[in-house]
């Protein structure tokens, strides 16, 4: 564990960067410093690798003050990720990774197999070892840096901004990719962001924090957006507050109808029997049971079904694996307030109206869902 | 009789490629000095520059060094110091060296501090030690600007070397030197041409090095 005790950082003219910040960060968990720009976030950050002393107060870890150890091996116990990666350019992919390997003696063959071996784990292709980082776009020299950061194995990776520098669909792919290898490493994890959404996205426990370096709160995401601290906080968690804690509530207890699902193939009895029911609208599928379209049982033709003519279906949600959130997505996007639920392949489950969904968003805030389960769910 | 004319009938007069005033004792002496001035001006010039790059201090300083050095005219730096020191090779080693230095000084600073600070930032923060970024982190990137200022530095010398024949000594200055008290302007126009050869060569060496040293990494766009 990482244990800041009342740490202040104030520069030789007077200004004060972090003021008597105090936070434990727990072990192989994402802990998220989040905040507006000069609320002190990369100071603390680079105060747990002593890249900034600290005034007034220390930093323990596992007990111990940080202190205590010569800087140089503190710093190689932990990995260092910056924004832009800050590869060496005039070195390989491979000899990148292979940096802290190298620093603390490990031999040139198993630097670069452990590097290679990372390569793997980061999602690069192993054609790219030899390639060097202006050979590669702006995700693959994250993904790299990321990798560096690991190679020797740390216990903790403090991460600054990692993700700022690359466009919204790489920086996705780069937090799924980050939470993936977390699930397998279980490593301790300070990350620096200014984006309120990456934070609750990635962290287990959210640090907001002020201008002024204070601590505005603390705590687990689910608890930040449905009680934000105080103003502050509340309005850097932005609009869209209660939407957004949706995706902290599973959709494995909605109760899916399969009812109203007819493949494209469907002959008129099925049709009738399917559209007998009070329901207004019937998705057709492809034979292979993924969705093509919602249409209104008087217009659904047996044998002559123009998948053309459909309304759209919004986006598809994943039973029991997306959150409220996704499926309340779908409902609100396809004209007919529907949303479809797929299995893991994109097979249809079935289907579920706006009113079951809100139903389940009410038993939801009655039990509480925000425990570890619906952690999982993000 | 044109310069071509000129060239010819001083390469192919066979006299020219013998004995103490032959082509190749001349082509040595001029690349002895040369490689002399040279080596006395990175000795000064590369420490400083890389230490007040890599700290980013003292660059006003260098500035007006550079600017002084600059300033100073070779040809009355080796007339004074022949005077004062009387016929030695130190008075052509000094005003060489006071036209080497500022390039070097200069661009060699310059590629330190223009190096990106990210990776530097990175290389610290995995525990790197000051010494090994600066060896391993900083100075492969500065490498290609350092060596251009090491060229233009080689290029001044080999081709400012010639005054060494002003005070007796040898180099392919002789000739242009000889041939002009001789009113043999074939002499002078050869001896031009090996000093103008001697500069393109040095130029060619510079790129090599560049091939050979340059990582591919940091050699793209240079």
């Amino acid at each position: 564990m990482i244990r800041i005790d009342s740490v202040t950082k104030r520069y030789p003219d007077g200004t004060v960067a972090v003021d008597r910040l105090s936070l434990e960060i727990p072990d192989r968990s994402i802990t998220v410093l989040v905040g507006p720009s000069g609320c002190g976030k990369t100071t603390t950050l680079r105060m747990i690798n002593r890249m900034v002393e600290p005034s007034e107060g220390s930093i323990l870890l596992d007990g111990v003050d940080i202190q205590a150890q010569p800087v140089n091996t503190l710093r190689r116990s932990m990995g260092y990720v910056i924004q832009n990666a800050g590869l060496f350019q005039h070195r390989t992919i491979i000899d990148n990774i292979a940096t802290v390997p190298r620093l603390l003696g490990w031999s040139k063959e198993r630097s670069r197999a452990r590097a290679a071996e990372l390569m793997e784990r980061v999602g690069l292709d192993s054609s790219l070892a030899r390639r060097y980082p202006y050979q590669l776009s702006g995700g693959q020299q994250q993904r790299v840096g990321v990798a560096r950061a690991l190679a020797a194995d740390p216990p903790v990776l403090l991460m600054d901004e990692p993700f700022s520098a690359v466009d919204p669909v790489v920086r996705k792919g780069l937090q799924d990719e980050l939470l993936r290898i977390q699930e397998e490493l279980g490593k301790t994890i300070v990350f620096v962001t200014h984006d309120i959404d990456e934070a609750i996205k990635l962290g287990t426990m959210v640090a907001v924090m002020r201008t002024g370096g204070k601590l505005a709160q603390f705590a687990p995401p689910a608890e930040l957006l449905s009680a934000p601290a105080d103003d502050f906080v509340e309005d850097f968690l932005g609009t869209d507050r209660g939407i957004r804690r949706l995706s902290f509530f599973p959709s494995g207890a909605l109760k899916l109808e399969s009812g109203p699902v007819v493949p494209v193939d469907a002959d008129a009895k099925k049709l009738a029997a399917r559209g007998s029911a009070d329901v207004p609208y019937l998705l057709v599928t492809d034979l292979d049971g993924k969705p093509l379209g919602w249409g209104a049982p008087q217009d659904l033709t047996a044998g002559e079904i123009a998948v053309g003519q459909l309304l759209p279906y919004g986006r598809p949600f994943v039973h029991g694996k997306d959150s409220l959130r996704a499926a309340l997505d779908g409902a609100v996007l396809s004209p007919t307030g529907w949303s479809v639920g797929v299995d893991g392949t994109g097979r249809v489950v079935g289907v579920v109206s706006q009113a079951v969904i809100a139903e389940a968003i009410r038993n939801a805030h009655a039990e509480g869902r925000t425990d570890d389960e619906a952690k999982a769910v993000r | 009789m044109n310069i071509l004319n000129f060239v010819h009938a001083f390469f192919s007069d066979s006299a020219h490629w013998h004995g103490y005033d032959g082509i190749p004792t001349r082509f040595w002496e001029h690349i002895g000095y040369s490689l002399e001035a040279l080596a006395y001006s990175a000795v000064i010039g590369l420490p400083i520059g890389v230490l007040t790059g890599h700290y980013g201090r003292g660059g006003n300083a260098l500035a007006l060094i550079a600017t002084a050095g600059r300033a100073l005219p070779t040809f009355g730096l080796l007339v004074l110091l022949t005077i004062l020191l009387g016929f030695s090779l130190v008075p052509v080693m000094v005003p060489l060296v006071v036209l080497a230095v500022p390039p070097i000084l200069v661009t060699t600073y310059e590629a330190l501090r223009s190096v990106d600070p990210s990776p530097v930032d990175a290389a610290r923060g995995m525990g790197m030690s000051e010494s090994r970024i600066l060896f391993q982190v900083e100075l492969p990137v500065a490498l290609p600007l350092i060596l251009s200022g090491l060229r233009s530095a080689a290029i001044q010398i080999v081709s400012t070397a010639t005054i060494a024949a002003y005070v007796g000594l040898g180099g392919l200055g002789r000739y242009i030197i000889d041939g002009l008290y001789q009113r043999s302007y074939e002499k002078v126009v050869g001896g031009a041409t090996l000093v103008a050869g001697l500069a393109l060569a040095t130029l060619a060496v510079f790129w090599a090095v560049g091939r050979f040293a340059v990582s591919p990494g940091v050699r793209r766009g240079a």
